[in-house]
């Protein structure tokens, strides 16, 4: 049988780190799916090492754009657990505030992209400007739209100030109408549905044995989420649910994560409002010998990092492993036997970070050009705008 | 179980498996094993405890080899890691890939990363390093230079 081999990556738009995907097709029908990493190793496990604990921080946080709170957050509770002490509950309550407006402009992002590669660009334009409303509050509360610097060892490195406050709740209470608009039109539009609800079904049992995380295993019905498991911060202390649907396929996770950023709200009022007075700082001078592990729910599912120290200023080792560590493997159990068309949004559908310059080709086995990274997508968007025609929206 | 049942459950199961437990605190528990079990060990902690595979750490630590397997029991908010202590002449373990995909990647990782054979994995191929990398020189070991000239520049990398 004459297989075609459909190559995505190692740089395309639907990625942020570059990839490769290697899809086997048979006419249209995806029958085999390779995946191929490491673009994008920087060795920063082993630049770690050559930093101080301080530095470290600043390090790490460099490793994902979106995710600059994730990374710090489970290397200081890392460092935390080898001592071990417990931070400020103000530093908490910080922390978690933070947390969850990443958790927050990172669901926007996706959600908009997702929306985008669907045909949807009203979604992508509502979603984006929403972000920006989001992001606007992080830097009203860090200085910052991305890579906060909050974080340190022991603490916080930057007080939120009291005055700042009503405005930020403010805002915040203005992008919840917004939310949910944005919700009520992924669940009432049948053309949406009809375009993702069966579509990349991870079911439980794979979704176990890929140890999948976040979003990705509780919309396959795994209620599994490091802020109820394993509180940390100031999760334990304010009221929040988390969201868990069954049907594991992108519908939803659509429909999930945009729950989920109605928690996140919930949850950054509920710290802001209730921001205990004290100390947001332990200054913490020596690190003993040990290890430690710090283990927190970033957007797109667990953050794993296990610290050792030798004693010195220095970590002896330090393991970092980002969720899409997990996640990614999961294609292998989602596109197998759907269409190239839906392969778009179901290889986006589990968040793999996006952005990176727009190159893509598609080849047939002769090694003809066929097409490129933008047809993929039009592709992906004439199959939604047939759907509606033929719905009469 | 609660987590100090659990711990004793392990202890006693395998017995002649176990070397040290370190029972650091009420969340972490390191638990010391031989390098021959960690497949049964993975095996009743994964199907019977169903605990959650959160990654293992491959650690140089200069005179031998080790290898944290950490688990999660998030019903009983516990973090379980194995600890498998291989030396530096006989780098080589049962592979856990063929018991649960999760395994694949991180095993990948560690064979090139660090050098270490993992028996009976169905998949092993570069995962991060370049295809043009040299065999045998293993990047996260402590005696890795980047400013070795021998052994990485003037091979064209």
């Amino acid at each position: 049988m004459a297989r075609t081999i459909v190559p995505i990556g190692p740089y395309h738009p639907l990625q942020e780190e570059p990839e490769f995907f290697t899809l086997t097709v048979d006419g249209e029908t995806v029958v085999a799916i390779d995946v191929q990493v490491g673009y994008n190793h920087r060795g920063i496990e082993k630049l770690s090492e050559t930093k101080t604990f301080d530095q470290s921080t600043f390090v790490i946080e460099r490793i994902c754009g979106i995710c600059s709170t994730s990374h710090p957050f489970a290397y200081t509770r890392a460092v935390e657990d080898i001592i071990p002490v417990e931070v400020p509950e103000r530093a908490k309550f910080i922390r978690t505030i933070i947390a969850e407006g990443e958790r927050l402009h990172s669901h926007l992002l996706w959600l908009g992209l997702a929306g985008h590669f669907l045909g949807y660009n009203t979604i992508y334009m509502w979603a984006w400007k929403l972000r920006e409303e989001v992001l606007d509050v992080l830097e009203i509360l860090s200085g910052n739209r991305n890579n906060y610097a909050m974080f340190k060892p022991g603490g916080v490195r930057r007080d939120i100030k009291a005055e700042d406050i009503p405005g930020v709740i403010k805002k915040l209470d203005s992008i919840v109408p917004t939310l949910t608009m944005l919700k009520n039109a992924v669940v009432d539009d049948p053309v949406l549905h009809a375009r993702t609800k069966g579509i990349g079904i991870l079911t439980k049992e794979e979704a176990v044995d890929f140890c999948a995380l976040g979003p990705t295993s509780r919309a396959s019905g795994v209620a599994r989420d490091a802020r109820k498991d394993s509180p940390y911060g100031a999760y334990d202390k304010v009221d929040w649910e988390m969201i868990v649907t069954h049907n594991g396929d992108v519908f939803d996770k659509v429909v999930l994560r945009i729950l989920e950023m109605l928690e996140s709200v919930k949850i950054m009022k509920a710290c802001l409002t209730r921001l205990p007075k004290g100390d947001i700082d332990l200054n913490i001078k020596d690190i003993p010998p040990g290890e430690g592990i710090g283990h927190i729910e970033a957007p797109r599912g667990e953050t794993f990092h296990y610290v050792r120290s030798d004693g010195t200023n220095r970590p002896a080792r330090h393991k970092v492993r980002a969720p899409t560590f997990m996640n990614l493997p999961t294609y292998k159990a989602t596109v197998v036997g759907e269409t190239i068309s839906d392969a778009t949004i179901i290889l986006a559908a589990i968040d793999p970070c996006y952005c990176c310059t727009e190159r893509m080709a598609v080849r047939s086995t002769k090694g003809n050009l066929l097409g490129r990274g933008e047809d993929l997508i039009r592709l992906s968007q004439e199959k939604t705008e047939k759907m509606r025609r033929k719905m009469g929206r | 179980m609660d987590r100090n049942a659990v711990i004793e459950d392990i202890k006693k199961r395998f017995e002649a498996d176990v070397t040290d437990v370190f029972d650091k605190s009420p969340k972490r528990v390191y638990i010391g094993i031989r390098p021959e079990s960690i497949r049964r060990v993975a095996q009743y902690v994964l199907r019977d405890l169903g605990a959650r595979f959160n990654i293992a750490s491959g650690v140089d630590a200069r005179g031998h080899m080790e290898i944290l397997y950490h688990f999660t029991l998030e019903d009983i908010n516990l973090l379980v890691s194995f600890r498998v202590i291989l030396p530096k002449e006989k780098l080589e373990i049962d592979s856990l890939a063929p018991l649960f995909e999760g395994a694949n990647w991180i095993e990948r990782e560690m064979n090139e990363l660090l050098g270490i054979t993992f028996k009976g994995h169905p998949d092993m191929r570069r995962l991060l390093l370049p295809a043009e990398w040299p065999e045998g020189v293993y990047p996260l070991r402590c005696d890795y230079r980047e400013w070795d000239k021998d052994a990485i520049r003037d091979r064209g990398v």
